[in-house]
Formats: structure tokens, C-alpha cells, sequence
């Protein structure tokens, strides 16, 4: 069995949002790129999948679509425990811009499960997992929480609206993740860091086939938040007070 | 012109956020001269089919075929796709939960439009097209440009609104069989049905507990105001993390991101990661003993206090105010 799984890189949580060039483009001075934590806990799940013993997973390939200052990130991909990866020679211009050219590179490979985030930490979108696999033609399961592999069985949880299932699914699929999957990203270790850096990272030509069907035209920062209203402690009826009366939402 | 809403439904009923989606339709038709058709796939009794007239429907086309009593993303995206294109439908909506989260992206492909998910107000313009949607985790807005004539959107729950409804005679309605391809690879093994709580990712308030509230023991007091106040309850990474609560109810970047009119934050200090799942909150409430935690330079109202002795007082003066 061989997994494919998806991974975008983003600012990390902490950086600091801000934008240029007449508020039309990303500031990237001083921000942190990391993978995009959706995509990290579903890298960590097929690698805990793989070193199962008796595991059939053969295999864990990573793919990015992005620019060669991606490459730390998907070289910590590797060093986490990904066997081999592919980057595909772009700069991502919207979700389906980079779903067509995972599905022009993915379209003549092998891939029994592909993993993506179900959403991205950059601009939001929960859009590129489903939109590949419409491109693939390929079964798509969304929101899951846990994915075992069972004797000859794959079982998946996933949330729908209104509660949890449980499914039985046959390869290939793709599956978009969340929390749940794994709790806690793969840190990789000092020997997973050295390993990566002879592990094989293949750079392929993008098409220049695709046209994206949106476009990020401006930025704005959101307007701040009025000051909180503080009551002392034992006044927690003055507070329920206002928010009856005066913000009325009870 | 036509503007085709995805009404979800639950026990033969629709939810909130369906006739919050009409009602944002009806807004941009007004607009833009175009009509609003519903579709509703499911068995959902006809009175509930009427009602979306009320909001600005003019049209339902219903689906009811038990092969979709499983939710397949491609038979879905399939039997949506083909509607829209019966319908000529230039604007899909959908609602930004698990299911416009499975279905738009597919549908955004196999019909090349455009997709913006989570955008929650009107579009700025309609010639270009532009709507806001918040990015970068709610640290930054972005005014995104469709460029297909098709577009598809995705709305948070509670964000826009429900408009008062008024009476306006019947829809016409269309049962449709579709001839979409019905195939499925998936099979339903169990479902675990949350019919007793208030969905979180649909509450107009949330209750949230935090590592503040020092352990599951004490999670009475949540669910006690939660369920005062017809809300939902939701926690902190930690609170998950620590097994205290399911990761159903982690709020917060890689949780759940939600849009509620009212969130009470109990004992979170309100690390960034957390506020990204929240932001976007109407009115935010934060007790916690730490006058400098973060959780306040987003809170709307807060007490600096410990939460244990504050929440019971605060519950029972809400009590009182809902008696009275």
C-alpha cells in the first residue's frame, strides 16, 4: 500500500499577519514557514501507520506544489518520516491552480490513499483535498477523524453534520483530515533530520496548462476589537445584566 | 439569473443555516434581479419545503432518493452539479460546515467556478465579483476575485443572519430524479447521531471550558449555564488534548472554527491558536484569574477572576434574569 500525502506550507501561528505592495501582497519578512498543521497530523498518522508492525504500507510520498524556498519544509516532512518527495515547480496562485497541478503530476502515479489537511492555516480554504480528487475522479471522504488500517479492511471516521460515521472504503481514496487523526505532530528526530537529507526529493515541471479561478486582489487587517469591559469579581450579575440588557444575547 | 442554495436538513426538517443562506440569497437577488431556487436533498416534509418561501425561494427542487441517504461526496457533488446545471444556476451557495466543506470543492472543480468558502457578508461588488473572507486564521481579510461566471460560496453558521420572515404564497416545487452516476466505493459500518446537544458548529451561544477550569470534574458548571442558555459547549486544545473532553468540542485553529452570537471563554487564556477559532464571535466573554491573559484583548465583557466561584454566580444571575 502506498500513501500520498499532501502538504502545503504556511506562516506559522505566532507570525505576525502583514501586508505590502499596496496591501496586495504578503509580508514574509520575519515569518516562520511550517507545514500546514492539518497536513502535519495527516503525515503523522500515515507515518504511525506505517511503523505498525506487520504494516502494509510500503510507502509514504509527500507532495508540494511551491517555489525551491519551500524545500526546509518539505525536507522536515522527510526528516518526520515521509520516505520520498516530490515538489512540482510552481507558485501556488489559488486552491485549484495547485489541486490541477497535483492531479496533472498525481494522475500517472500509483497511489492507493492520498491524504490532504482539511483546511489550511493560510488562506482558509478546506478547498485543495476535494478539488484534486474530482480531478482524479477518485472517492473522496471529508472531515476525518481517524483512519485504521484492520486485516484487509480500511475503516475511516469522519464528522457529518449531525454526528460521526464510521465507513468502510476501498482503495484509492483520498481523505480530507482533521484533528483526531493524530493528536500530537511527529517531531522529528536527530537521526529522522539526518536521514532526510539523503532521502530523494524530486522536482518536477509544472504545467502551464491551468488557470485559477480566483484571484486574491487586496488585504485588509481586520478593525480591532473594541476594549473589554471588566467587572470585579463578585459582580457577576452586573454582567449578566449587561448581556441582557445591553448586548441583549440573553 | 439564478441563485441555487443547498438547504441542508435533519430529521425531516430544515436547519437554521438553510434559511440563513436563503435569506442571504434573497439579499444578493435583490441585487442583481436574479430568483432563488432551493434544493433539498432528503426525505423533508413539505411544510418545511413551503417555508423557504418566506425567506425569498421561489423555487425547491427536491431529491429524495435513498441512495442518497448516504453521504458519497461524488454521487452528491454529482447530483448537485447536474441541478445547477438544470437550473442554470450562476451563484451556488452552500453553508460552511462539514457538508459545504465536503461538497464545494468537488462541485468548484467538476463545474470550473470559482469557490470562496467562509465568506460572511454580501459581496463588496458584483461586476467584478469580490467578497471577503477572512484568512491567515483571522489574523487578516482578503478581497477575493471570482473570475468564472460561476461561483460557488460557502457561509459560516450565525453569520449573517436570519431575515424575518414574510408571507409570500407557496414555492413551486419540482420532485427531480437525477441521472447522475451512482456508484459508491463507501459503505456505512455505524453512526454515532448527535440529537440531544446543541451542534456546536451551528449554536448561537457556546459555553467554552479551558485548562482553567482544572479538570473534567468540573464540568458541571458548563453544562449547567450551556444549558440555560440553549448553548452549545465547546473547550481549549489542552481541555481535548488532556482527554477531559472530545476533540468534537476543541475550538481553535486545527478545532473547530466557529461564528457564534455569544462565546463565554471559561478559563482559556486565549493562546493565538484559540482565537483563530473564535474571532469571528459576535460578542466574547472571557472569565480568567489572569488580568494580562489574551483572552481579554479579544473579549468583548470579562471578569478577572477564579472562574470556579465566578461561573456559579454568573449562572445563577442569569437564572434570575430568565425567571423574571
Amino acid at each position: 500500500m502506498k500513501i500520498l500525502v499532501c502538504i502545503s506550507e504556511v506562516p506559522d501561528t505566532t507570525s505576525k499577519i502583514k501586508h505590502i505592495n499596496d496591501n496586495k501582497e504578503l509580508d514574509k519578512t520575519g515569518i516562520q514557514w511550517i507545514i500546514n498543521p492539518w497536513d502535519e497530523l495527516s503525515l503523522t498518522r500515515a507515518i504511525e501507520l506505517k511503523e505498525t508492525p506487520g504494516s502494509k504500507v510500503e510507502s509514504i510520498t509527500v507532495v508540494h506544489v511551491g517555489l525551491q524556498d519551500s524545500e526546509p519544509t518539505i525536507r522536515k516532512a522527510l526528516a518526520m518520516g515521509a520516505d520520498n518527495a516530490i515538489r512540482i515547480d510552481a507558485q501556488p496562485q489559488d486552491a485549484y491552480y495547485v489541486a490541477s497541478q497535483l492531479a496533472k503530476t498525481i494522475a500517472s502515479m500509483d497511489f492507493d490513499i492520498i491524504l490532504t489537511g482539511l483546511d489550511s492555516a493560510d488562506f482558509n480554504g478546506s478547498s485543495v483535498g476535494g478539488m484534486l480528487a474530482q480531478q482524479l475522479d477518485m472517492a473522496s471522504i471529508s472531515a476525518v477523524t481517524a483512519l485504521n488500517l484492520e486485516g484487509e479492511k480500511i475503516l475511516v471516521n469522519r464528522d457529518v453534520s449531525g454526528g460521526t460515521q464510521t465507513l468502510e472504503v476501498q482503495p484509492p481514496f483520498l481523505a480530507t483530515v482533521q484533528k483526531g487523526i493524530a493528536i500530537d505532530p511527529r517531531i522529528p528526530a536527530m537521526r529522522g533530520i539526518m536521514m532526510a537529507r539523503s532521502k530523494p526529493l524530486e522536482v518536477l515541471e509544472a504545467t502551464n496548462e491551468v488557470t485559477p479561478l480566483t484571484e486574491y486582489v487586496s488585504y485588509e487587517v481586520p478593525p480591532p476589537r473594541e476594549a473589554c469591559r471588566k467587572f470585579p469579581e463578585e459582580n457577576a450579575k452586573e454582567l449578566a445584566h449587561a448581556l441582557h440588557n445591553e448586548a441583549k444575547l440573553i | 439569473m439564478t441563485i441555487l442554495v443547498y438547504t441542508e436538513n435533519r430529521e425531516g426538517r430544515l436547519i437554521k443555516a438553510a434559511f440563513e443562506l436563503i435569506s442571504y440569497a434573497k439579499e444578493v437577488a435583490q441585487k442583481t434581479n436574479a430568483r432563488v431556487v432551493a434544493l433539498s436533498i432528503g426525505d423533508v416534509n413539505r411544510d418545511e419545503l413551503m417555508k423557504t418561501a418566506n425567506y425569498g425561494a421561489t423555487r425547491v427542487v427536491t431529491i429524495n432518493d435513498e441512495k442518497l441517504s448516504l453521504m458519497d461526496n461524488k454521487r452528491y457533488i454529482s447530483v448537485v452539479a447536474e441541478v445547477a446545471e438544470k437550473e442554470q444556476a450562476e451563484i451556488i451557495l452552500l453553508p460552511d460546515n462539514t457538508t459545504g466543506k465536503a461538497l464545494t470543492p468537488g462541485l468548484s472543480a467538476k463545474l470550473k467556478a470559482g469557490l470562496v468558502s467562509g465568506v460572511a457578508s454580501l459581496p463588496q461588488s458584483y461586476d467584478p465579483f469580490i467578497v471577503k473572507k477572512k484568512v491567515y486564521s483571522g489574523k487578516s481579510i482578503a478581497n477575493v476575485k471570482i473570475l468564472t461566471d460561476r461561483k460557488i460560496l460557502t457561509l459560516p453558521s450565525n453569520s449573517f443572519g436570519v431575515i424575518e420572515p414574510e408571507s409570500n404564497g407557496e414555492p413551486q416545487i419540482e420532485e427531480f430524479t437525477p441521472d447522475a452516476d451512482m456508484e459508491s466505493k463507501i459503505n456505512l459500518v455505524s453512526m454515532n447521531k448527535v440529537t440531544d446537544k446543541i451542534l456546536l458548529s451551528e449554536a448561537e451561544i457556546v459555553v467554552s471550558g479551558g485548562r482553567g477550569m482544572k479538570g473534567p470534574e468540573n464540568w458541571g458548571m458548563i453544562e449547567e449555564l450551556a444549558g440555560l442558555l440553549n448553548a452549545a459547549t465547546a473547550c481549549s486544545r489542552p481541555v481535548s488534548d488532556e482527554g477531559w473532553r472530545p476533540h468534537s468540542e476543541h475550538v481553535g485553529q486545527t478545532g473547530k472554527v466557529i461564528a457564534p452570537n455569544l462565546y463565554i471563554a471559561c478559563g482559556i487564556s486565549g493562546a493565538i491558536q484559540h482565537v483563530a477559532g473564535i474571532s469571528s464571535s459576535k460578542c466574547i466573554v472571557a472569565i480568567n484569574k489572569d488580568d494580562e491573559a489574551p483572552i481579554f484583548d479579544v473579549a468583548d465583557y470579562g471578569i478577572v477572576g477564579d472562574v470556579q466561584k465566578v461561573l456559579p454566580q454568573l449562572t445563577q444571575a442569569i437564572k434570575a434574569i430568565k425567571e423574571a
